[in-house]
């Protein structure tokens, strides 16, 4: 026992004394959430628009200024004619153009119809469609405003809820990103870096001539980044409950549970790692391109997985990443139970008892 | 009695196409200070990791102890202290730090040991908040000396200990090694200073994988005795191509100051030298006979090998 204490206490000195792996252990989960919470966001916000009001009657006037009160929109130009359209889209300054034709109030008194025209920038399918999505709306409220006061013969009314995140803020979709992904890049990358370097240095050389079990450095390696990392999700969870206002909707007690065990299965998975290779360049190179890029390809986190094609969405099985993922937002999100993760959890503990024994299986007890 | 016995060893890196050691042979008496004396990349390293289990050998046996190194690698690893040629202690950890992990490391304690490198660590102490890592040469391989000495081992085996350590901290070093002989230590040490055979009760030479000779300072000398010159000119560049020239000469080396002559035994050789290297034009020559020392005999033997 005293032995075990020795360890740990040398682990935690050279973690403590190395500045620069305790800024990235800290640092960038901290700078991940700031960035994805304020910097890098695909929801659409104050996305510059063009009108090219044709008419300007008072119907017209009024749905543009609707537009920019719409916290999605502001419009920063008004156009003078279509030509002017083509040359601000080259000129990156708007993302949508709303055009609205001649005569455009007489036409909906007159004859009940009228038209209006969207134009988006399509570079980025994504924002442009939700950003004719979100004028959609605007106008359909508009034309039901209208409609109000009189009577039709039928309608469809059209009602969605955007359950679990109505405001459709991405936080709900990051968070759980984020934290997969930290964990499973410090988890591993740290612990197999960390375990090599006793290798690279000797001194694991000097630790196999003595009666210690060899086994002992690799344990008490671990224990230092667990602890560390279970910091990283407290530290996530934090910031997204203060900063980015994003609500704990599950049992905390479970979602911290679940977060160990995935740990657990991060640093069997860096153990794995440091047994196979001798050098820090290479432990970090596989972290790095063998685990950072499935981790965050199969997660589903940026890209639904159902929309890749069958073999990819086999091979999303064996990677982690994608079931903690599951579990986090299920906890975290939709506020779910025990009875929603179990399989996912018994998936993450299965890999981790595989991990381990390979690793364990591989250590050597000599040099070669 | 034999402490350390090494039996035809042989031991090949790259799938056998590089020979780190060729049938090795010789044993180590209890209580014996052992040098292993040869060139960088003759197979030292190659030897002590055999003995120290960390490498298994490709044929032949070992015992340290009278532990078989293969099979009872783990009861090995409890009786010896190791100093591996590379610096291999903890760079961020201080003095005080690395050899108190160390001693629990190996289930004892610095006081209960202290005795032992007492009069080493005394050295040391004055900077033990230092970080292991910003230490000088000296004092990184006295402290490496202590983390291996700590928990008092049966045999001790260091590698190359003075490589790239001051001539003063050496000689130090070499005298702390005498004093843990006396404690009855089996030491086993390898270094690529000739000079330091002298302190050795035995010494092997090995070159190229293979042992040349194992015996007593003494006997490796008076077994190779050689007709051996100290040659010196006002020309020394030319001079030592004009030795190697000479029909009479078996080999002829710059040592220092002069070239070391060494010529067959025939009885014109050496008379017949003064006047061959006037003719070649040197002036102020001076030709003594010198008995050879350890180096002069490695040289001899790599030759005759």
């Amino acid at each position: 026992m005293k032995l075990f204490f020795a360890f740990i206490r040398k682990e935690f000195w050279h973690v403590l004394r190395d500045t620069r792996s305790l800024i990235i252990l800290l640092g960038l989960p901290v700078m991940m959430m700031l960035l994805f919470g304020f910097a890098l966001s695909n929801e659409v916000k104050n996305s510059n628009i063009g009108i090219l009001d044709l008419s300007h009657d008072e119907s017209t006037i009024q749905l543009a200024d609707r537009f920019d009160q719409s916290r999605y929109f502001s419009v920063t130009q008004k156009l003078k004619r279509e030509s002017e359209i083509a040359e601000a889209f080259r000129k990156n300054e708007l993302r949508m153009v709303v055009i609205f034709p001649p005569n455009f109030q007489e036409n909906i008194s007159h004859n009940k119809q009228a038209q209006i025209r969207f134009i988006g920038d399509a570079t980025d399918p994504n924002t442009s469609n939700i950003m004719i999505n979100y004028a959609t709306a605007i106008i359909r409220d508009y034309q039901n405003e209208i409609l109000g006061e009189q009577k039709l013969p039928y309608r469809i009314e059209l009602e969605s809820s955007m359950l679990y995140n109505p405001k459709l803020s991405s936080a709900f979709n990051f968070v759980p990103g984020v934290m997969t992904l930290i964990l499973m890049l410090l988890g591993a990358m740290m612990t197999s870096v960390s375990i090599v370097k006793e290798k690279e240095k000797g001194t694991m050389e000097i630790l196999l001539v003595s009666p210690m079990r060899p086994i002992m450095v690799v344990i008490t390696k671990a224990i230092p980044y667990l602890l560390l990392c279970f910091v990283d999700v407290l530290l996530i969870l934090l910031l997204a409950y203060t900063v980015l206002d994003m609500p704990m909707r599950g049992n905390i007690g479970l979602l911290l549970a679940e977060s160990i065990l995935f740990i657990f299965t991060t640093l069997s998975l860096g153990l794995l790692i440091s047994n196979l290779v001798d050098t820090q360049q290479v432990a970090m190179f596989i972290s790095l391109v063998g685990l950072l890029m499935p981790a965050l390809i199969f997660s589903g986190f940026m890209f639904p997985l159902e929309n890749m094609p069958l073999p990819m969405q086999v091979i999303s099985n064996i990677v982690p990443t994608k079931w903690f993922y599951s579990i986090v937002s299920t906890i975290m999100v939709k506020g779910l139970g025990f009875e929603y993760v179990w399989k996912q959890t018994l998936i993450l503990v299965g890999m981790t008892l595989f991990y381990l024994t390979i690793a364990m299986k591989k250590f050597k007890i000599r040099l070669e | 009695m034999a402490e350390v016995i090494i039996q035809n060893i042989t031991k090949t890196y790259e799938k056998g196409t590089v020979k780190a050691l060729d049938n090795v042979s010789f044993t180590v008496k209890s209580g014996e200070l052992f040098g292993l004396i040869g060139a960088d990349g003759a197979g030292k390293t190659s030897l002590f990791r055999i003995l120290t289990t960390l490498l298994i050998p490709d044929s032949g046996k070992a015992s340290v102890a009278g532990f078989d190194v293969i099979q009872d690698f783990k009861k090995i690893r409890e009786i010896v202290g190791y100093m591996p040629g590379k610096f291999s202690l903890y760079q961020d950890l201080s003095i005080e730090e690395n050899l108190n992990f160390f001693a629990t490391v190996f289930g004892t304690t610095v006081e209960e040991n202290y005795e032992l490198i007492r009069e080493i660590y005394v050295q040391i102490e004055p900077f033990k908040k230092r970080l292991a890592g910003q230490l000088s040469g000296g004092m990184k391989q006295k402290l490496a000396l202590c983390c291996a000495l700590i928990h008092e081992p049966k045999v001790l085996f260091l590698d190359e200990p003075t490589t790239g350590v001051d001539p003063v901290s050496r000689k130090e070093f070499w005298e702390m090694l005498g004093r843990l002989k006396e404690r009855g230590i089996t030491i086993m040490v390898s270094t690529p200073y000739m000079d330091e055979a002298k302190l050795c009760d035995r010494i092997a030479l090995i070159q190229n994988s293979k042992i040349l000779d194992i015996d007593t300072l003494e006997g490796i000398l008076s077994k190779n005795k050689q007709n051996l010159f100290a040659v010196n000119s006002d020309k020394m560049y030319q001079l030592l191509k004009d030795l190697r020239a000479y029909p009479n000469t078996i080999s002829c080396f710059a040592f220092g100051q002069k070239h070391h002559l060494q010529l067959n035994s025939g009885e014109n050789s050496l008379k017949s030298l003064l006047p061959y290297l006037k003719q070649k034009g040197h002036t102020n020559i001076s030709i003594k006979a010198i008995s050879p020392d350890i180096e002069d005999t490695f040289i001899k033997l790599m030759q005759d090998a």
